[in-house]
């Protein structure tokens, strides 16, 4: 392994600028973490303008940053409000606030930040080590094989995220069509534009993101969870004692390792793995009963498994150009913005892109670490800014924000649309992720699906039978028809209650 | 039920153990959203379907008139199309087997907040090329402190002047983007 692209990737992040946006990024993420209401999703969604103005390696820094960075203050809240800021964060709760009740918040609150510190750094080395291999795999993969994985990768997102499946997958459909909207890059012939001059050029990313993922978040917060403040539990000391240190080292290893494996794959990887680092550790303690009553390994495990998953969801993006889940998605269309397409090339052909991001990730964990030890202090004081102080002054980032990208009033309009669509979806239980996923891959899609087509002569059996993407679309099978897999598997333990019971 | 007291054997699986566990995390996920309103009911589910599948039959006839094309020589309305099918087979799948799905949500007396929050920001867009931003962002600023967030007049003043200060010199001093404005 050559590993001088490695070296010079710390050169790309040791440039003052991207350490700068590196502290900025994380700094936004644990305070968004932190902060009730916006998840890291809407944040970046919201930032994306920002990207334009500097270049593609700072821009994913900063991004990036955002997302493992608040992986790191959704963690705050869980032990101190009971309010788990992010999904991944909620098992954290059962111990994390039990230990917070026993006035040891500090005591979770320091393990939480070593184990996510562990769980990253592992993590960053696992993407090194196995990322540019994934994507030398990836370099023979042509159009059948992109279609497939779009569409792998689309259905991966619509079937594993929360909430009913059926409507997940119609929402990402939509996604697909509204991707085709504008001048169809093979005849030219313009769809649905209605004779619109602003519709031909297509629909941009980003005010679908702005609008499906921040605005509408700020919309649907103003209904309820308003006006409610907390008064946190107070924080001593958060060095973890060596006995607790020496309780969670087991953990902490395993969580490393089950988050790196589980973040790989698409849809909730963090939450999925934090849920199965628990178990674990529940399963293998000596004494089970501990937890949810303050085991420090139930603080330890979900936290490193989280943060493991988090840095590993990115090997998806960077060595296939698929995205496992929403944020990466965001990533995905801020890549492209930048004129850079995430890929199987990315290392060969933007080394300085791929290496820097990655390697700006062991800074940005240092980074972290700092602000959630010596300095927790500080973001536990930030609880206290009320939601209703937080929402106004995102609305009017997001909407200036939008007009700046193009200089067009069109844009707002554009966002303000799809705020409301948004806002809708979720009153009517459809989950806006796999629309917006949907629309980023939609043209990968559309177009290697038809370049496919082209190479087989019109015929579609060979998709099936060319063996990496027959493969592929084997597990689009096995995925379609996992929830009655599923059920069952699952109708059989409960039919031995009902036995027991009967 | 997990029992948290339960001996380790009692769990037969690690699979049972980790659906166990996420049964757990969604009741502390629902105990936390106990103040999202109560579902919608049937009508909802089927109206908010409907409205796909209005979706998925416009795509597929405005498709079907861009053009078909043949498989060896796709034409532009192909993709569209097959997309649209989906969207159409899936909705009417949803139309007869969502009827009694509780994940809608019912609009409430506080929705009306939504929708005021909704009529500042279109009035902000439609007023910003015309009178700058300055105005536009202090009057939503106002608007959603004061009546949308129920913060007190004196802090919803100060608050709304004081961001609307902190955004001109961050984007119009320092950063130089060129905002419609009044000064």
């Amino acid at each position: 392994m050559d590993i001088s692209p490695i070296l010079d990737g710390f050169g790309v992040v040791l440039e003052p600028t991207n350490l700068l946006y590196c502290l900025i990024g994380v700094i936004i993420g644990m305070l968004i973490g932190v902060l009730p209401g916006l998840g890291p999703g809407a944040t970046i969604a919201i930032l994306l303008p920002i990207t334009y103005g500097i270049g593609p390696v700072s821009a994913i820094i900063m991004l990036a940053g955002i997302f493992y960075g608040a992986q790191y203050g959704g963690t705050i809240t869980s032990v101190l409000l009971r309010l788990p800021g992010e999904a991944s964060s909620v098992v954290t709760v059962f111990d994390g606030f039990a230990l917070a009740k026993q006035g040891k918040a500090g005591t979770a609150l320091g393990i939480a930040a070593i184990g996510s510190f562990i769980g990253g750094t592992v993590s960053i080395i696992g993407l090194t080590l196995v990322a540019p291999v994934v994507a030398g795999f990836a370099l023979d993969f042509g159009p059948p094989e992109y279609a497939a994985l779009g569409i792998l990768g689309v259905l991966l997102i619509s079937s594993i995220g929360n909430g009913n499946k059926l409507k997940a997958i119609i929402a990402a459909c939509i996604g697909l069509l509204i991707a085709t909207v504008g001048r169809d890059t093979f005849t030219g012939a313009e769809r649905f534009t209605f004779g619109s001059l602003n519709l031909a050029e297509g629909i941009d990313f980003i005010p679908i993101a702005m609008g499906l993922f921040g605005l509408s978040e700020i919309l649907y917060n103003l209904e309820e969870r308003h006006n409610k403040v907390h008064s946190p539990a107070k924080v001593g000391n958060v060095w973890p004692s060596r006995k607790d240190l020496g309780q969670a080292k087991g953990a902490i290893g395993r969580g490393s390792l089950i988050g790196f494996v589980l973040g790989v794959l698409p849809g909730g990887g963090a939450v999925l793995s934090s849920l199965a680092a628990y178990a674990l550790e529940k399963r293998r303690a000596k004494q089970p009963e501990r937890f949810g009553r303050g085991a420090v390994e139930g603080v330890a495990a979900p936290e490193t498994a989280n943060n493991a998953a988090a840095t590993s969801s990115f090997i998806p993006l960077l060595t296939l150009g698929i995205p496992a889940n929403a944020t990466m998605a965001l990533m995905f269309g801020a890549l492209l913005i930048q004129g850079i397409q995430p890929g199987p090339q990315l290392v060969t052909e933007h080394p300085d892109v791929f290496w820097g991001v990655v390697n700006s990730m062991y800074i940005g964990n240092i980074l972290l670490l700092i602000m959630s030890i010596p300095m927790v202090g500080v973001f536990v004081r930030i609880l206290r800014v009320r939601p209703a102080i937080m929402a106004p002054i995102t609305v009017l980032i997001t909407l200036l924000g939008a007009y700046t990208v193009r200089n067009q009033v069109y844009d707002i309009f554009l966002v303000i649309v799809f705020g409301v669509l948004g806002y809708l979806m979720k009153k009517f239980g459809f989950e806006p992720g796999p629309l917006v996923l949907a629309f980023v891959l939609g043209s990968m899609i559309e177009s290697s699906a038809r370049q496919g087509l082209l190479i087989f002569g019109g015929d579609p059996t060979g998709f099936f039978t060319r063996p990496i993407s027959g493969t592929v679309f084997a597990l689009v099978v096995i995925v379609a028809a996992w929830p009655l897999i599923r059920k069952a598997i699952r109708r059989k333990p409960t039919d031995r209650v009902e036995e027991k019971i009967s | 039920m997990s029992d948290p007291t339960k001996p380790p054997g009692a769990q037969p699986a690690q699979a049972v153990a980790a659906m166990d566990l996420q049964e757990e995390a969604d009741r502390l996920q629902a105990e936390l959203e106990e103040a999202r309103p109560p579902h919608a009911g049937p009508i909802s589910q089927v109206a908010a379907t409907v409205v796909a599948l209005a979706v998925g039959v416009f795509g597929a006839v405005g498709s079907y008139a861009l053009g078909l094309g043949q498989l060896t020589q796709p034409g532009p309305g192909l993709w569209p199309f097959a997309i649209s099918v989906v969207i159409i087979v899936l909705s009417a799948v949803l139309v007869v087997t969502g009827r009694n799905l509780q994940d809608t949500e019912r609009f409430s007396r506080s929705s009306l907040l939504t929708a005021v929050g909704l009529v500042t920001l279109v009035g902000l867009a439609a007023l910003l090329p015309v009178i700058g931003f300055e105005i536009p962002s202090l009057l939503l600023m106002f608007i959603w402190l004061r009546w949308l967030g129920k913060e007190s007049w004196r802090s919803s003043i100060v608050i709304s002047i004081g961001a609307v200060a902190v955004f001109y010199v961050l984007f119009v001093l320092l950063l130089q983007i060129p905002l419609p404005r009044l000064i």
